[in-house]
């Protein structure tokens, strides 16, 4: 873009992963796409880039969030974490991804980084979530595949493997 | 689909903010939580030249209660509803309607003041507002006023704000009376969507369960929240199901329903009398057990 209104650049330092990380943004610059395109952050899908699919939810400062309806340069300061940080340094996955791979809770793949990060926000809160109250929580996230039966299993799964983890929780 | 180009400005404080749209006016938009404005960015439906950020505006984003008034900033985001204790004691309406307000996602970064902004005919906020007789904070760079939320609403997408009018704050009054209830219902085709129909209910009974206090608010149906003008007739009678049913009809007579893809204007009228019956009945209850 050549220079004119809205091609002032705006610095954004934000720790994602855990790690931080800088950046020079015009400001209608998605969330999603400095993710995607400048951090090489492509676990975060982009499905309907209007907030209806919930592809691509990541957490900011710990809440789920839509990172095609967050502009870059409004995380400046904050702390950002996606699907490639869920499982943290170790060999293995994360227990919620455990429970999707062996209760079969995906088929392409397309929409399971947005439902990973938006259950593992719920279930820190909700420890002890309904099948009802996992189908609410998972009502901004759209599959095109699997109907759901096996993702609420597997958050069902995962609730339980949190719980056992963490008894007094 | 990206939106197109904008100059950005992340004020501080609310006098910056208004310094920024007195000097913007018409050609800027403020953005909250952005649940609705960047949809429409990113499709180019709205084109701002300017975008005034109030995320970084912490004085908007407090919520105090003090002798039963609530006292909600615009910033403040919409789970806050569900969570916050203070919101639950003084106004339970808030905390009942807050949940079924889009999902998970929309309400940690969706605010109350940008909902109520917005003025969304089928959105929950405006509806519950207009029920509590809340009272909305406006300030420019030239005045502030307060405007009842039942003046505020204007139609479809359209509120008393003027272009360099902020909604800085949300004011809920206690209810009149000791025994007081709410009541809530909606339909939607899926838990979060928009509600095809929805109504909501505040009543307040005296020691001799007469009733004293009465709003009905009918939501979804038209182009905006309409508050059911039979409502008053509800008040010095004692609240029977065949007189708050009644009431439900008298309402969904009143309202001018719309049809769309998603159900005809008569399928939205007759629900409306139905969950408005169900609204007065479940605030009636509340009351008589309070």
């Amino acid at each position: 873009m050549t220079a004119g209104p809205g091609s002032a650049r705006h610095d954004v330092t934000a720790i994602v992963n855990g790690a931080e990380r800088r950046a020079r943004v015009i400001p209608r610059l998605l969330l999603a796409d400095l993710l995607r395109e400048e951090w090489g952050l492509t676990g975060t899908h982009l499905g309907c880039e209007h907030g209806a699919c919930g592809a691509c939810t990541v957490l900011v400062d710990g809440e789920p969030t839509r990172s095609c309806l967050v502009f870059a340069v409004q995380v400046d300061g904050c702390r950002v974490d996606t699907v490639e940080g869920l499982a943290g340094a170790g060999p293995g996955l994360h227990p919620l991804q455990e429970a999707f791979r062996s209760r079969h809770a995906l088929q392409c793949g397309f929409c399971t980084p947005g439902i990973l990060m938006t259950l593992v926000a719920y279930l820190r809160l909700h420890p002890s979530p309904s099948e009802t109250e996992i189908r609410e929580a998972l009502s901004g996230n759209l599959c095109r595949c699997t109907g759901y039966q096996h993702i609420v299993q597997a958050a069902l799964d995962a609730a339980a493997a949190g719980r056992a983890a963490a008894p007094s929780a | 689909m990206r939106p197109a180009p904008f100059e950005y400005f992340a004020p501080r404080t609310v006098e910056e903010a208004l310094d920024l749209l007195g000097r913007h006016g018409d050609e800027a938009k403020l953005l909250a939580g952005g649940q609705s404005l960047v949809p429409m960015m990113n499709m180019r439906l709205v084109r701002p030249a300017v975008v005034i950020d109030l995320n970084r505006v912490a004085a908007l984003g407090t919520v105090r209660a003090d002798a039963g008034r609530l006292h909600l900033g615009a910033l403040v985001r919409q789970h806050a509803l569900e969570r916050d204790g203070r919101v639950a004691a003084a106004a339970p309406l808030l905390a009942e309607a807050a949940p079924l307000i889009g999902h998970l996602q929309t309400r940690a970064r969706g605010t109350i003041g940008g909902s109520l902004a917005h003025a969304d005919p089928a959105a929950e906020l405006p509806a519950c507002m207009i029920a509590l007789d809340a009272v909305f904070h406006l300030r420019s760079a030239r005045a502030q006023r307060a405007c009842s939320a039942r003046d505020f609403f204007l139609g479809l997408l359209s509120t008393a704000l003027e272009p360099d009018e902020l909604l800085a704050g949300i004011e809920v009054p206690g209810m009149p009376a000791v025994r007081a209830g709410h009541g809530f219902a909606e339909v939607a085709r899926r838990h979060g969507d928009f509600a095809l129909v929805g109504a909501c209910a505040a009543l307040a009974l005296d020691a001799g369960g007469v009733c004293r206090h009465a709003r009905l608010v009918i939501f979804g149906a038209g182009d905006g929240p309409h508050p059911v003008r039979a409502a008053a007739a509800l008040i010095g009678e004692r609240p029977s199901a065949a007189r708050l049913a009644e009431a439900g009809r008298a309402g969904a007579a009143e309202i001018d329903a719309r049809a769309d893809l998603h159900a005809t204007a008569e399928y939205r009228r007759r629900v409306a009398a139905g969950l408005a019956a169900r609204a007065l009945q479940q605030a009636a209850a509340r009351a008589e057990a309070a």
